[in-house]
């Protein structure tokens, strides 16, 4: 079976919401829509104070190359906008809308969930149009511009398209429990994709520990011409594009480089079911299925959530925070965030909402780095965390370039493994940044 | 009031205190085997060394260094003490072995900072020391009782073997114990090295738990293997055959235990082979060509010698293969 060669860490997976349907959440009385939720350039606001919005109404337009639109997620009225703490505690422009109770669709969407497989009268230009206008990005949590994304250079050729389904964040669930019950809606997603690009096959990246996804996907994908579901060995970070794409096509994207270098394109399934929806249904992304999961948790969920909906209501819909929780996460455990306040927004890249006791959140004693090479053996980028460690904490950051630092993309796996428990991966990324500011000023 | 930090959130169970524990659990077949070969003075010669290097390395955390945090709960001093045992003949008086461990874990160890600084494998400078301030007493061997072979008693096959290299006789005119002898460790010499079969079971074990990976045992034996097989190849009357070697003397004990200590072996996976690469072939130079019966232990330090040049080498990166 398929992977990707170099490192790879195996956390224990703790799928808790593993086989839970997806269930709708409530919609909140107070939806908080963020205009950056994308990398680039923030959206600017199209709607003012006092405004009445219905479900799918733009409120933000996208502002240059690299951005995206945003799209009220429920009907009523526009109480502020203002700048809030986002997932950092950083302030960044939001808008809040207090919902009116009807929930009312604009007229274009089109509600019904009839499936529609014929794609036969969509244009490349039109398919791509739709989805610049509904706002998608990638939805497996880089939230980098979908329609950006599938416009690559004039001198690239892109011969590959894949799928990403792996979910290796253990914990998170949202995208196994979409392709046990839209596998039909990706995979005509897939294909509106593919005609955007026009390329003839895609391949579905999926981890076997969801062999029921695997073989859902299988069955439906065998009535499409030219999607290939290609079940994958368990490892992270095989969710990584550039790992993906190793583990798939055996290609590497060079240093610095984007995947399309080596003609390839990744898109998360989350992110092909909302180009279906875009494109079919004529629904901007409004809502997303986020894994709402932890030990303390009585029932760990795949809700679907509309965008805004804020962390606090959201937990609150399945019985609030959990007695003695001490850390709460927006994504997996590996590469999430730990959040400062719950009233935060969920947001189009926000794949779970992960609760930590004390006892799973603390960090184990540091002691003497004993030189065993686990974090060596564990990158996947073929870096030494153990020396990046070492100069970034010596401030020694041209040395940090000589080392490739840069190419290191914050997986965890360094820290992960480390039976010294040393913080890798906090020093190298305090190193980082200063690094790369070194390497521009000597170009 | 939540907590934040920087992702990941999450750490494997592997911790260091749990790795070292893994190799004393490793060692243990070797040392029923010493027990039942040597009787009580192997189990005698194995706790006053694990005792030494305990208190050694608490003394000098506790009063030298004046730390804070004791050490010695990592349980690295214990395998020292017990790795250094292993390489000790059974009749050591007992001084020896308290001299012994002062040296693995005074100058080995603690006077280049501690479990994870140090250059040399500890019980090796330990042993090394031994085996040049006392040669009698350190190449004295006791008869293996009632597992006597013929021949062999008061000898290790590997010092059979260099005497008759020293004074010109053929292997067929010396009588080296069998293959069969030597894996299962009707032989004599150190308290743990004799057992091959018991050092294997521990390797398997090390290899499936993780706590080592294949890669150094491996290059080592594969070296000694090939090289010897050359060396007999050419004459088959000056050189012993390859399964001697790989299964004679601390050939077993070194690539397994000795070799892998993590701090004083390298980084990477290249790095590992060059090392045991490395080790292999001046093990097998110091047997054929030097003056000591046996090279293991000087191959291993000089290879522990050039771990911070070999680490300079890079591993594999993604990114950097050619299209």
């Amino acid at each position: 079976m398929k992977t990707f060669t170099i490192g790879g860490v195996h956390p224990k997976e703790n799928k808790l919401s593993k086989g839970e349907k997806i269930t709708v959440a409530p919609i909140p009385e107070r939806v908080m829509i963020p205009l950056s939720q994308h990398v680039g350039a923030p959206a600017t606001p199209t709607v003012a104070v006092g405004d009445t919005v219905k479900v799918g109404t733009k409120i933000g337009e996208s502002a240059g190359f690299v951005s995206a639109c945003v799209h009220s997620s429920v009907s009523g009225t526009v109480e502020k906008i203002d700048m809030f703490p986002d997932l950092s505690g950083i302030k960044k422009q939001m808008i809040v809308i207090k919902t009116d109770g009807q929930d009312e669709w604009e007229d274009s969407i089109i509600k019904s969930s009839d499936l529609q497989k014929d794609i036969s009268g969509f244009s490349p230009e039109f398919i791509k149009e739709k989805i610049f206008a509904a706002g998608i990005v990638g939805m497996g949590g880089a939230t980098f511009p979908m329609g950006v994304k599938l416009t690559p250079p004039k001198d690239v050729t892109i011969d590959k398209l894949l799928i990403n389904g792996v979910e290796c964040e253990p914990y998170l669930t949202a995208d196994h429990a979409l392709m046990l019950e839209k596998a039909e809606e990706i995979c005509v997603g897939i294909e509106l994709i593919k005609k955007v690009l026009g390329i003839s096959t895609a391949l579905v990246g999926i981890e076997n520990n969801k062999p029921d996804a695997i073989a859902k996907m299988q069955q439906v994908a065998a009535t499409y011409q030219g999607i290939e579901i290609v079940p994958l060995q368990v490892k992270y970070p095989q969710g990584s594009e550039k790992h993906l794409i190793q583990a798939l096509t055996g290609r590497e994207v060079p240093s610095r480089q984007l995947p399309a270098s080596v003609g390839v394109i990744v898109c998360n399934v989350a992110s092909a079911f909302a180009v279906y929806e875009a494109v079919i249904k004529n629904k901007p992304l409004i809502e997303r299925i986020v894994t709402v999961t932890g030990t303390g948790l009585q029932k760990p969920s795949n809700l679907l959530t509309r965008i805004g909906t804020s962390f606090n209501d959201l937990l609150g819909s399945i019985g609030g925070v959990p007695e003695g929780t001490d850390k709460i996460i927006s994504g997996g455990p590996m590469m999430g965030r730990a959040i400062r306040s719950i009233d935060v927004p969920v947001m189009k890249g926000t794949s779970g909402i992960l609760c930590m006791t004390e006892k799973e959140a603390h960090r184990q004693k540091e002691t003497n780095c004993i030189r065993c090479g686990r974090c060596v053996d564990g990158c996947p980028m073929g870096l030494e965390p153990y020396l990046l460690y070492t100069l970034s904490k010596k401030a020694m950051y041209a040395e940090l370039n000589d080392h490739n630092v840069t190419d290191c993309f914050e997986c965890g796996s360094c820290s992960f493994s480390c039976p010294a428990h040393k913080p890798l991966l906090d020093y190298i990324r305090l190193g980082k940044p200063k690094a790369i500011q070194l390497l521009n000023a000597s170009k | 009031m939540l907590s934040v930090s920087p992702s990941p959130h999450y750490q494997s169970d592997t911790s260091t205190t749990r790795l070292m524990c893994n190799v004393l659990i490793a060692l243990v077949p070797a040392l029923i085997f010493s027990v039942v070969v040597f009787g009580f003075s192997a189990l005698l010669l194995t706790a006053v060394a694990v005792i030494s290097c305990l208190f050694f390395e608490f003394a000098i955390d506790k009063w030298l260094l004046k730390n804070e945090d004791i050490s010695i709960k990592d349980c690295s001093a214990i395998i020292t003490g017990v790795l250094l045992s292993f390489n000790l003949p059974n009749n050591l008086p007992i001084w020896m072995v308290i001299i012994g461990s002062l040296v693995a874990i005074g100058i080995a160890k603690m006077s280049f900072g501690g479990l994870g600084c140090n250059i040399f494998n500890p019980a090796l400078v330990g042993r090394v020391f031994l085996l040049i301030s006392f040669p009698a007493d350190m190449t004295t061997w006791s008869k293996v009782s009632d597992y006597t072979i013929d021949g062999t008693s008061g000898a290790t096959p590997l010092g059979l073997l260099k005497e008759s290299i020293l004074s010109g006789k053929t292997i067929s005119q010396i009588s080296l114990p069998s293959v069969q002898d030597l894996f299962i460790g009707n032989i004599g010499g150190s308290l743990g090295e004799i057992s091959v079969i018991a050092l294997l079971v521990g390797g398997i074990y090390l290899i499936c738990t993780k706590t080592i990976s294949w890669h150094i045992p491996v290059s080592i034996l594969g070296t000694m293997f090939l090289f010897s097989g050359i060396l007999y190849l050419v004459n088959p009357e000056l050189n012993a055959n390859p399964l001697f070697h790989i299964c004679s003397g601390g050939a077993m004990l070194g690539a397994i235990f000795m070799a892998t200590d993590y701090t004083t072996s390298p980084m990477t996976a290249k790095g590992k082979l060059l090392f045991g690469f490395g080790i292999g072939i001046l093990t097998i130079i110091i047997r054929r060509f030097g003056a000591y019966p046996e090279g293991m232990s000087f191959a291993i330090l000089i290879m522990n010698a050039l771990t911070p040049l070999i680490n300079k080498m890079q591993p594999h990166r993604y990114g950097t293969k050619k299209q």
